[in-house]
C-alpha cells in the first residue's frame, strides 16, 4: 500500500525511538515489533527493514516473523476498524455470513484495508464472549449478537460518524447511498 | 537481630489487608463483573449507571470492579453486597434495573429478589448458587475467587489467606513443597496431563543454576477462555502459584507468555506483579528469606503453535515458533538452554491451594488417577454458558444436563465437540463417560484446552469437521511434511464434500490420510490435528454420505447444498420486511403479493430467514438445492 505523505519521516522516527528504549537483541525482537505496530497500527516494509538493520538480523527473518505471528499486520488498519470473531461458537452460529456481509458492504476481503484507509476487516480467533456469538469488534467496542441485518446498522453508523468536520474526509463513497454531508 | 520469620512477616502482612477489607464492608459494595466477557455485554455502562445512581441518591455505597463469575449467559452480572443482607447476584443487567436496584435495595431495604440470580451465602430469605443443579455438580477451587475479589488490589487477595501457601512454604524446605505436589498427582492442566511434580523433580536436577520457571498462557483454542479469565479476575492465585514452584525447583526469573489478544489480562497482571513486588511478595528477600524470584510478561503474538511447550520458548527468544523434537525435554534444556518449567494457568493456580490443605485434600477430590477438577468453558447450544469447574470423573451427561441446564428450546442433543481444534466430536452414546485425562482419551477427544462446545441437530458434522480443520491448517508451522501438505488436503477434500462433490473412495482416503498426519507429525498440533475428521467420521459417518451420494446436507448448513424458499401459504402480503433485508435484491413481490426468492440472484446469506416476522416464518432452507415439483408450480 502506498504511503500517505508525511508517513515516511513518521515511520523512521518511530523506529528509531523503539530501537533506542529496548536492547537491540534477537530476544527483543518480537516486543520491538509489537512496540512499533502499536504506534504505527501496522509493520510497514520500511519499518521492518530499519528494525533488521537496528537488530543486525536478514530482513527475510523479520518477514519471516511478522507473516508467522497473526497479531502482526502488514497493511495499515482502517479509521474504522473491524473484526469479526470465527472462534467456534461464533462460527457455528453464522460468524461466516456476518464476515461475508462486511465484505459485501465494505468492498474488500478479510486481511484487507479499503484503498481509501476508511475501513480494515480481519478475522480473529475467539475474543472470549462466545455467549454474545457471533460477536463482532468495531473500533474496539464488541458488538454481540450481530446478524447481517446489524451489520447494515453498524455500517450506516460507521458511515454517518466517519464525516464528522475537521476529520479527514474519505476519498470514495463506500456505497453509492452515503451523500455529501 | 536474627533472620526475620516469613509467617510472622505474613501474619501482619494479612491483619492489615483483613482490616482494610472489612472496613469496607461497613458500607454496602456493588461488584461489577467486567472482565472481557462482562465489557461485552455492557458492563462498563452497568458500573457508569451504578456509579452515576449512587451519586445522585448520595449514597454511601462503594462500586468495585471484579472479574468473571462464570455465569456467562446472564451478562452483565453484579453482586450487591449491603450489611444485614446476604450478597445479592443480580443478573441480565441494563439502565433500568440498576436504577431500580439502586433506589429499592441501596436506598430502601428491598433487595428485589424477582431479579435476583442467587444468593452468594446461605440464608433464610433466597436459595444460593449451590442450591441449583449447577451448584451441586459444580466444585470451584482455581475459580473459586473468580469475580468476588478485587482483582485491583492485592489486600483483598490476601485478607482471604492469599500468599499464606507461600509464607508456609517459605517457613520450610523447597523439597517439601515439591513433595506435596508430587505426592498431589497433580496433572497438567494444559491438555495432555503430565505430572506437575514430576516435571518440577526433573527441573530440580537439571543442570546449572539458572533455571526458569515459565506460565503457559498462550490460550489459543478459538472457543476456550478460562485461562483469560482466571489471569483477569484472580491474577494473584497464579502469581503465588509460580513463586512456589520456583521456590521448588530453585529458579530466580519466571516469565508469564500471555496473549497479545487478551490485553485486560496482561494490564491486570502487570498490575498484579508490581503490587506484588512493593509487598514484597516478589522480587529479592521474599518475605524477609533469602529466596528471591522475580516475574516478567511475555507477549505472545497469536500462533496457535505457541502453546507447544518448545514453539513456546523459540518464540520468547524471539524466533518463528516452530517446535523441536524431544529430548531434550524443557526440564535439561529449556528456555536459553536452561532447565525451565513451563506449566499452564490452571496447574499453577492449583498449587496454593495444594500446599495449604494438602495433597490428601488434593487426592480426595475428583478421581484416582485425575485427581483435582477441570474447568471448561460451555458454549454452544445450551442454556448456562460459561466457565463451570466440576471435579474429573463427573460425566459428560451430568455435565451438560445439569450443570449446563440443557439445551435451550427443547433442541435435541447431536455432538458435544471437548478440546478444541485437537479433541474430538462425541455423539449421545458416550455421553456417559466421565471426564477425566484418560477416559476421554480412549473416546477420541482430548481434555485438551476445556472448551466444550454443544450441538444440535442444525450443526452439520461436516463443516464442524472442516471449521477446526481450517484453523490447524492455518496455524500449522509448516515444520513437518505431512502436517503442513495432509492437512491442506484433508482441507481440500472435506470442502469437496460440503459442495456435495466425492465418491465412495474420497472417506477413505480422507481417512488414511487423517492416520497419516496423525502419526507422521512432530508435535500435538499435527498429530491431534485429525481428531475432529477421525471422531466425526467415526460418530456421523451417514452424515458424510448424505452430502456425498445426495448431495443433501441434513442439517441445512453447507450452503452449496441448499435453497431458500419463501412458502406462499405462510406468507403475507402486508409484510415487506424480507425485501428490504436482502443485499442482493433477490426478493421480489409476486403479482398475488406475496413474495419469492429469484435463485439466481440469492446468495443464501440468511438475512431473510432471520428477517421473516416469527408469525409467519415463511422463508425455509431446502436440501438438496431443487425445488420439489408441487413447490415449482406454486413459486411461479
Amino acid at each position: 500500500m502506498q504511503l500517505v505523505e508525511g508517513e515516511r519521516e513518521e515511520i523512521l522516527a518511530c523506529v528509531k525511538e523503539v530501537l533506542g528504549n529496548n536492547s537491540k537483541t534477537r530476544e527483543n525482537l518480537i516486543p520491538i515489533l509489537q512496540q512499533v505496530q502499536k504506534k504505527l497500527g501496522y509493520l510497514p516494509a520500511l519499518a521492518m527493514e530499519k528494525i533488521a538493520e537496528g537488530v543486525s538480523v536478514p530482513a527475510v527473518d523479520i518477514y519471516g516473523l511478522t507473516t508467522f505471528y497473526n497479531q502482526f499486520r502488514l497493511n495499515p488498519p482502517g479509521k474504522h476498524q473491524v473484526k469479526v470473531c470465527l472462534g467456534t461458537a461464533c462460527y457455528m452460529v453464522g460468524g461466516d455470513i456476518t464476515l461475508e456481509s462486511f465484505e459485501r458492504r465494505m468492498e474488500i476481503k478479510e486481511g484487507e484495508t479499503s484503498p481509501d484507509r476508511r475501513y480494515s476487516l480481519d478475522r480473529v480467533a475467539c475474543v472470549g464472549c462466545c455467549t454474545l456469538a457471533p460477536v463482532v469488534v468495531v473500533d474496539d467496542q464488541v458488538e454481540g449478537k450481530v446478524t447481517p441485518t446489524r451489520v447494515d446498522g453498524i455500517m450506516l453508523a460507521l458511515e454517518e460518524n466517519g464525516e464528522s468536520p475537521g476529520e479527514q474526509k474519505s476519498g470514495t463513497e463506500e456505497d453509492g447511498n452515503n451523500g455529501e454531508n | 537481630m536474627g533472620k526475620t520469620n516469613p509467617q510472622e512477616l505474613y501474619d501482619k502482612m494479612r491483619d492489615q489487608a483483613q482490616e482494610l477489607v472489612q472496613a469496607g464492608k461497613d458500607k454496602a459494595q456493588v461488584f461489577v463483573g467486567t472482565a472481557t466477557c462482562g465489557l461485552a455485554a455492557g458492563a462498563q455502562q452497568v458500573k457508569e449507571n451504578f456509579v452515576n445512581e449512587i451519586e445522585a441518591k448520595s449514597l454511601d455505597a462503594e462500586v468495585i470492579e471484579v472479574g468473571c463469575l462464570g455465569h456467562c449467559y446472564a451478562e452483565p452480572l453484579a453482586v450487591i453486597a449491603k450489611p444485614g443482607f446476604p450478597p445479592v447476584c443480580y443478573g441480565y443487567l441494563d439502565e433500568g434495573l440498576v436504577h431500580r436496584l439502586v433506589e429499592d435495595f441501596l436506598a430502601g431495604d428491598d433487595p428485589s429478589y424477582e431479579y435476583a440470580l442467587a444468593a452468594l451465602e446461605r440464608n433464610d430469605e433466597f436459595p444460593t448458587f449451590e442450591d441449583f443443579p449447577r451448584g451441586v455438580y459444580e466444585k470451584k477451587l482455581i475459580l473459586e475467587n473468580c469475580g468476588f475479589t478485587d482483582f485491583s488490589k492485592i489486600e483483598s487477595y490476601i485478607a482471604n489467606d492469599g500468599y499464606s501457601a507461600l509464607a508456609k512454604a517459605l517457613s520450610e524446605k523447597p523439597e517439601q513443597v515439591l513433595e506435596e505436589v508430587k505426592a498431589a498427582n497433580l496433572r497438567g492442566r494444559g491438555g495432555a496431563g503430565f505430572p506437575a511434580g514430576i516435571k518440577w523433580e526433573a527441573c530440580v536436577n537439571g543442570s546449572g543454576d539458572e533455571k526458569y520457571v515459565i506460565c503457559n498462557a498462550d490460550e489459543g483454542d478459538p472457543g476456550a477462555f478460562m485461562d483469560r479469565s482466571i489471569l483477569e479476575s484472580d491474577p494473584h492465585l497464579v502469581i503465588e502459584g509460580m513463586i512456589l514452584c520456583a521456590f521448588a525447583v530453585g529458579s530466580h526469573q519466571g516469565y508469564l507468555y500471555i496473549r497479545a489478544e487478551y490485553p485486560r489480562a496482561v494490564k491486570h497482571v502487570r498490575e498484579a506483579i508490581e503490587q506484588a513486588r512493593e509487598k514484597g511478595l516478589l522480587g529479592s528477600s521474599i518475605l524477609g528469606t533469602d529466596f528471591s524470584f522475580d516475574l516478567e510478561i511475555f507477549q505472545g503474538s497469536g500462533a496457535f503453535i505457541c502453546g507447544e511447550a518448545t514453539a513456546l520458548v523459540n518464540s520468547m527468544e524471539g524466533k518463528m515458533g516452530l517446535p523441536e523434537s524431544r529430548p531434550p525435554r524443557l526440564v535439561e534444556q529449556g528456555f536459553r538452554k536452561k532447565p525451565t518449567v513451563l506449566n499452564n494457568v490452571k496447574t499453577f493456580a492449583y498449587v496454593p491451594m495444594i500446599i495449604n490443605r494438602g495433597a490428601e485434600w488434593f487426592k480426595a477430590i475428583g478421581t484416582p488417577e485425575s485427581p483435582g477438577t477441570a474447568v471448561f468453558s460451555l458454549v454452544g447450544k445450551i442454556n448456562n454458558t460459561g466457565l463451570v469447574e466440576v471435579p474429573m470423573g463427573t460425566t459428560l451427561r451430568q455435565l451438560i444436563e445439569e450443570v449446563g441446564d440443557g439445551l435451550p428450546n427443547g433442541r435435541e442433543f447431536k455432538a458435544v465437540q471437548i478440546g478444541g481444534p485437537s479433541g474430538g466430536c462425541l455423539p449421545q452414546s458416550s455421553l456417559d463417560v466421565p471426564i477425566d485425562f484418560d477416559s476421554l482419551h480412549e473416546a477420541g477427544a482430548i481434555m485438551g484446552s476445556g472448551g466444550l462446545v454443544v450441538m444440535d441437530q442444525d450443526d452439520c458434522m461436516v463443516a464442524v469437521a472442516r471449521y477446526f480443520l481450517e484453523f490447524t491448517q492455518h496455524e500449522s508451522c509448516g515444520k513437518c511434511t505431512f502436517c503442513r501438505l495432509g492437512t491442506k488436503h484433508m482441507l481440500d477434500i472435506l470442502t469437496a464434500i460440503t459442495r456435495g462433490q466425492g465418491d465412495a473412495e474420497t472417506l477413505q482416503l480422507l481417512k488414511e490420510l487423517s492416520e497419516d498426519v496423525r502419526d507422521g507429525s512432530l508435535c500435538n498440533l499435527g498429530r491431534t490435528a485429525p481428531n475432529p475428521v477421525l471422531t466425526t467420521l467415526k460418530y456421523f459417518e451417514d452424515e458424510y454420505k448424505a452430502h456425498i451420494e445426495e448431495g443433501r446436507c441434513p442439517a441445512l448448513v453447507c450452503r452449496d447444498l441448499l435453497l431458500y424458499y419463501i412458502e406462499p401459504p405462510k406468507c403475507s402480503k402486508l409484510c415487506n420486511v424480507c425485501v428490504g433485508s436482502c443485499p442482493t435484491e433477490a426478493i421480489y413481490t409476486r403479482d398475488d403479493g406475496l413474495k419469492a426468492i429469484d435463485q439466481d440472484k440469492c446468495v443464501k446469506c440468511d438475512n431473510c430467514r432471520k428477517a421473516c416476522p416469527p408469525e409467519y416464518s415463511a422463508v425455509i432452507k431446502l436440501s438438496p438445492p431443487v425445488l420439489p415439483a408441487e413447490k415449482e408450480r406454486k413459486a411461479k
